[in-house]
């Protein structure tokens, strides 16, 4: 008898899951909340280190679910899970029920919400936006503007907005935002080129392959300038430019002034759905509020409940990258267990 | 600048006022430099509004400014903090309030210590009995006075006899609102509208018909810090950092700064004159200086109480040219006189900054 997989979240790790599992002739359920597989991915534009158009990875997961092993259920969220007699029972909001053999949960990430800070005005100030803002700007338009219409002349990027943060309660790193602010200062520099660019960093974390290369071409090709330093507040000047301060820890002076505009780079932080899908199960969670591994090293795509798996972002922040290697590896897993 | 994004701010943090029924805690520096205010705020309490009050001769200092310049321990202040919640339990009150930012820093931050280190509670407990034989129940609320008029200020607005207007262009006044860093810097929730974006102020200002300024320079210290003030070397820095705010706020042109800080009120106050007298400039457009207001000051114009009952002839800027925009009649004959009818010697005046004798 066919064995199956309920796989809860459509975002990248829920959709390489799914076509990995259903290659190994596993019948698949994705069931997502939105009306769109993608998830975060799917809104972005532009990918780092190689400025890749986010679509291309969206589509080539797309395609890969063309399978007859695969079931898609959209606009759909879980209301309750039970186990009974080793099989998983999974209710919807559409009134189905489903029975699975095993469960995938690839919810996710929440962004987090910059109005927490509330020193840099996000929400208040016109001219203060997200990373998450800018890119729908530059996938929306070729002009970047301030909220008056006005081109920027000067602008700031301020990293690690949420992340590594004890008042914000996050003290976790995001991963990708200090590629992220390289990745669209460069952007941002090829729309604006008269644009100075400033990049408020406490440590950069270049880890990943061509990160470092990015980061020295932000600097030696487009000028993109970084001081290491944490921005301590924002305010509003007449003219709706942003008076900024910060300490600069390598000249080890405080400094101050003036830009039209600043983006924060906003972390990831545990999604509402994987804490309540979590809470429901019994899952075990770390103190960052990720879902916890009791064997981080071998054991990553387990959780302490039989049976119920982990993929991507659920766990901790990740690359595109290291999600669709931790999907294919939650994949493996899954069909050893239900084998 | 989106308002909508500050009422969000603003909704996080709202705090319990309580209705009725206070403990008063006076401040020891706002007796000696705006003598009026805390009598003001009695008038307003027991007059205007009918709330039950009680002004008890026995409570001492808080100890905050020696606490804050390292004189006097932390077990010092507890005490004595313990002493004043003893007199308030013994009085049969509840609820406390209390009149200087410092001294709500200092209550707080005691209060938080309780909370979080119930062994340091018993320590103070302990300490007490010893000391003096009492006992004490912690307050089921504790307030700022500024958090009471701001409770009450639609109650005060209903009874306005003068408003934050301009009476000759009919514009909202503009004033810059300043709170003590004590007040919610330390623990935001404890503070109506937190650290970042205060509401306590600017609420009454609203309610009374003004526009509060938000200018760059605005979250900046007074220019008071404990240390940049009381170690004499350091008083240079203390003047800077006002200079700094005066800059900031100037293109602005605000008619008058409220404070809810003694700190705050006196240097942003006084620190106008020594800025004259350094550099021969002020901060308004007639060379005047700023009026720098208590909050209780404010209601009490807005109320039509006596300029010179409120103190305001105790400011070092003098507040004429403001009582003659919100349209407020004075007796300049009257502005040195003490109760009894006799003038005060009259002040020496300033070189750069005019004063209205």
């Amino acid at each position: 008898m066919t064995k199956k997989v309920v796989i809860i979240g459509g975002g990248i790790a829920g959709m390489e899951a799914a076509s990995t599992l259903s290659r190994m002739n596993i019948d698949v359920l994705l069931i997502e909340k939105k009306q769109q597989l993608g998830g975060h991915v799917g809104e972005w534009d532009h990918l780092f280190p190689n400025f890749r158009n986010a679509r291309e990875i969206t589509r080539s997961l797309l395609y890969d679910l063309q399978d007859k092993h695969i079931k898609i259920c959209t606009s759909t969220e879980i209301t309750g899970i039970s186990k009974k007699s080793g099989k998983f029972e999974v209710r919807t909001t559409q009134q189905q029920t489903f029975k699975a053999d095993s469960i995938l949960l690839s919810t996710g990430f929440d962004l987090f919400d910059a109005r927490k800070k509330e020193e840099y005005g996000y929400g208040i100030y016109e001219n203060v936006i997200t990373s998450v803002d800018l890119e729908q700007k530059l996938k929306e338009s070729n002009v970047l503007t301030m909220a008056s219409g006005v081109i920027p002349k000067r602008i700031a990027m301020i990293h690690c907005v949420g992340s590594r943060d004890e008042k914000s309660g996050y003290f976790h790193c995001s991963k990708v935002c200090c590629i992220t602010a390289v990745k669209q200062a460069i952007e941002v520099k090829q729309k604006l080129p008269h644009a100075e660019i400033f990049c408020f960093y406490m440590d950069l974390r270049m880890y990943g392959k061509k990160f470092e290369e990015l980061y020295r071409e932000a600097q030696e090709k487009w000028g993109i300038q970084f001081v290491r330093g944490r921005l301590s507040e924002a305010a509003e000047n007449m003219d709706g430019s942003l008076q900024i301060k910060s300490e600069d820890t390598l000249s080890g002076r405080p400094l101050k002034m003036n830009v039209d505009l600043m983006v924060l780079m906003i972390g990831m932080v545990p999604s509402e759905s994987t804490t309540f899908l979590g809470k429901m199960l019994g899952i075990h969670f770390s103190e960052d509020g990720f879902i916890n591994h009791d064997d981080i090293h071998l054991e990553n795509n387990l959780t302490n409940v039989p049976g119920i798996f982990t993929a991507g972002t659920v766990t901790s922040p990740m690359t595109i990258t290291d999600t669709i290697a931790d999907a294919r590896s939650a994949a493996l897993k899954i069909a050893t267990y239900i084998s | 600048m989106k308002t909508e994004g500050k009422k969000r701010v603003w909704e996080d943090y709202q705090k319990e006022i309580a209705e009725d029924h206070y403990y008063f805690q006076r401040s020891c520096i706002r007796q000696n430099f705006f003598p009026g205010s805390e009598t003001a705020f009695l008038k307003i309490l027991t007059g205007e509004l009918g709330r039950d009050i009680m002004d008890d001769p026995h409570h001492t200092t808080c100890t905050g400014i020696g606490y804050h310049a390292d004189i006097v321990p932390f077990d010092t202040t507890m005490t004595v903090v313990a002493r004043h919640f003893a007199l308030m339990t013994e009085n049969g009150y509840e609820n406390m309030i209390i009149s200087c930012v410092t001294s709500f820093g200092i209550y707080t931050e005691i209060l938080e210590t309780w909370k979080h280190f119930p062994e340091v509670l018993a320590r103070a407990r302990r300490y007490l009995k010893k000391a003096t034989g009492r006992e004490f129940n912690i307050p089921k609320n504790v307030t700022h006075a500024s958090d009471i008029i701001y409770k009450f200020k639609d109650q005060i607005a209903a009874k306005a006899k003068y408003r934050l207007i301009n009476q000759q262009t009919g514009e909202p006044l503009k004033v810059v609102e300043h709170i003590g860093c004590h007040y919610s810097k330390m623990f935001p929730s404890w503070g109506v509208g937190g650290a970042e974006f205060p509401y306590v102020l600017q609420g009454m200002v609203e309610s009374w018909g003004g526009e509060v300024i938000d200018y760059p320079e605005r979250r900046h210290c007074c220019g008071f810090g404990f240390r940049q003030y009381i170690v004499r070397a350091n008083r240079g820095y203390s003047v800077a950092n006002s200079k700094k705010k005066f800059e900031s706020m100037k293109p602005y042109k605000p008619d008058f700064v409220v404070c809810n800080c003694p700190g705050c009120t006196m240097f942003m106050d006084k620190w106008q004159y020594t800025i004259s007298e350094m550099e021969g400039k002020t901060y308004d457009e007639y060379g005047f200086g700023i009026p720098v207001l208590t909050y209780e000051e404010m209601a009490g114009l807005v109320l039509g109480y006596d300029p010179w009952e409120l103190g305001l002839q105790m400011h070092q800027v003098q507040s004429e040219p403001l009582l003659d925009k919100m349209g407020i009649p004075y007796d300049p004959a009257e502005k040195y006189k003490t109760a009894s009818g006799k003038t005060f010697r009259l002040p020496a005046e300033p070189t750069s900054l005019k004063v209205c004798v």
